[in-house]
């Protein structure tokens, strides 16, 4: 089972990100099941998503404590102890921001982890989707960590946002396509092991 | 043609409520159901759904307005949870006692003070004695097919349905459901002929004075339905199950058949134990669920059937049953049903009573697994155990 987690701010649409990932994954053959954070949700509060994917029926409904992937559409919350809290680090965090992942990769708990950047606000803005000061990155984002993870196809990606956001379906279908031009990652296979991986190596050797 | 996506069990309900054709639609906003009622006005307004839908004042009125359609003929529904719901609680008994065969959806959230709009079923279960079946569902596609079952149900027995489920676990969860064709629904659903209605052609009086000569004997009869209803459900779930091929009991045993222990639940809840039982397995641990899906009638006969009967009479030594609800000094009520049910039968399992979950408190497969060693290691139930409770 693979295990999601959006960290956004109420507005920025990381409920319905949620809902359009897992559709998207779901288009693939895979069982899905996505929830937002269960309470009250107001503008500019920090708010958490999650989905979960497997490829059998998901019966477990408790919260999602130990994450494998990281969606960060707010940097801000990189300072938010919560936002890391149980990443399993052999994942991806993938943030929303104008920098490269280097800027990231000395923060205490971020190192030797995998991270990938996307300016989706960038994006969103110039596709008019949200305002200027308060654009909606959950499309952008999407393309993005559908590249880096390679959990569904972009075309998946896409037909989730058609089915799923009634409001500018073409600009939200361009941001999602240009996230995924866009977004700073190095291949697996350029990374050097992650925390996690060195630690399953070493376990591995010791049993 | 059926088609599966991707859907939160507040939708899943809209959609079962739209398939059913629902004539009335009356309701008030109030979190976690809004998003089922939000859903079907946009329904009704795109005319994909022929429906009356009225804005009320009140949770009171929106039954009030319920009874009323479903007195003048109409298939009616409505949607609620929490303090909603006891608003309405003087109206429930017009509803039942007046053999409405209304359909309302009560999203399970937890009654304040302490203002919460998490999980909790003691709003519904609260409403045991009003008269109305219950019905507890599990996952989105349960509450999809449960909705339209509802109808059928209701309309069979002229009693009204109650159709609940977690708030947010399921309310708010988007999982895959399979949505039925409106054609195939149709043949399986035919419209709403009630044999009395409002109707200024051919007046009738409804509900009036009932004096001491004649009202135990409307208690009997309707009684006499409530015990109907458990047959009348199965014969409903087979028709489904037939048209539909999804089954449903008004109960279900998992991993049973050689149990020792088996842990007794009703809703979301069932899924994560579903997962505990599983890793539990694997250690070895002779445990099964037993899920209960209907409160009201409560399943007393099939609930000893299936207690009774495992595997050519294996017997189970202890169930643990798991409470997300609390009746202040008389503790878990599923609990105390299952106890009153049981009472009697020589092969009569040990009770075991826990409390976990209420007020929305996270049910993760260790707080199951908790429950388990609890029942495991004790040989005598006594008080009702709390499970994660801070001190």
């Amino acid at each position: 089972m693979i295990e999601i987690r959006f960290h956004g701010r109420g507005g920025q649409g990381a409920v319905i990100g949620g809902k359009i990932l897992a559709t998207a994954i779901f288009y693939e053959g895979k069982f899905v099941q996505a929830f937002p954070t269960f309470g009250v949700e107001r503008r500019g509060a920090p708010v958490a998503a999650f989905v979960r994917v497997d490829d059998d029926r998901i019966n477990l409904r408790s919260q999602i404590y130990e994450p494998d992937h990281l969606i960060i559409l707010d940097p801000t919350l990189i300072k938010n102890p919560a936002t890391f809290q149980g990443f399993k680090k052999q994942g991806w965090v993938l943030i929303n921001t104008k920098y490269t992942p280097e800027k990231f990769s000395e923060i205490p708990g971020l190192e030797n982890v995998k991270i990938a950047t996307v300016d989706a606000s960038g994006i969103a803005v110039r596709n008019k989707l949200g305002s200027p000061s308060s654009p909606i990155v959950n499309t952008s984002i999407l393309g993005a960590f559908c590249r880096v993870t390679k959990i569904c196809s972009i075309d998946s990606i896409c037909k989730a946002i058609k089915k799923g956001v009634p409001i500018k379906p073409d600009a939200n279908l361009a941001a999602a396509k240009e996230a995924y031009e866009e977004v700073i990652f190095k291949s697996v296979e350029e990374l050097p092991p992650t925390d996690g991986e060195a630690e399953n190596l070493s376990n591995a050797t010791s049993n | 043609m059926s088609k599966k996506e991707v859907l939160m069990g507040n939708h899943a309900t809209s959609y079962g409520v739209q398939l059913a054709r629902t004539q009335v639609i009356a309701a008030y906003p109030i979190t976690p159901q809004t998003q089922i009622v939000e859903e079907l006005s946009e329904i009704c307004a795109r005319g994909d759904l022929d429906a009356k839908f009225i804005k009320v004042e009140s949770e009171h009125s929106a039954m009030a307005a319920t009874i009323a359609a479903s007195k003048a003929g109409a298939r009616a529904f409505t949607a609620t949870s929490s303090q909603g719901l006891a608003l309405m609680h003087e109206l429930l008994f017009w509803a039942a006692y007046g053999r409405c065969p209304i359909v309302l959806c009560n999203v399970n959230r937890a009654m304040a003070p302490g203002w919460s709009i998490w999980s909790d079923q003691t709003d519904s279960l609260a409403q045991r004695d009003t008269g109305w079946i219950q019905i507890y569902c599990e996952t989105n596609q349960e509450v999809l097919d449960n909705m339209i079952m509802a109808f059928k149900l209701a309309e069979t027995v002229n009693l009204p349905v109650m159709v609940v489920y977690d708030a947010f676990i399921l309310s708010h969860t988007y999982e895959p459901v399979e949505i039925p064709d409106i054609s195939e629904v149709d043949k399986f659903l035919p419209p709403f002929k009630p044999k009395y209605k409002l109707d200024p052609s051919a007046p009738y009086t409804f509900d009036p004075l009932c004096t001491p000569d004649n009202y135990m004997e409307f208690r009997h009869i309707m009684e006499e339905a409530h015990e109907g209803t458990k047959k009348a459900y199965l014969d409903v779930a087979k028709d489904f199950s037939k048209r539909f091929k999804r089954k449903y009991g008004i109960l279900e045993l998992i991993d049973a058949e050689d149990a020792d222990i088996l842990l007794v639940t009703s809703g979301s809840m069932t899924s994560t134990t579903r997962v505990a039982v599983q890793q539990l397995r694997k250690q070895g641990e002779k445990v099964g669920i037993c899920k209960l899906r209907m409160f009201r009638p409560f399943p007393t006969e099939a609930l000893k059937d299936a207690i009774g009967n495992l595997n050519g009479g294996h017997r189970i030594e202890k169930i643990a049953v798991l409470d997300r609800n609390i009746s202040h000094g008389g503790g878990g009520i599923w609990s105390k049903e299952i106890k009153g049910a049981l009472f009697g039968m020589s092969t009569a399992p040990k009770v075991f009573s826990y409390h976990l979950g209420l007020g929305g408190r996270d049910i993760t497969p260790d707080t199951i697994k908790e429950a388990y060693e609890h029942v495991k290691n004790n040989d005598q139930p006594k008080e009702t155990v709390w499970i994660g409770l801070k001190r």
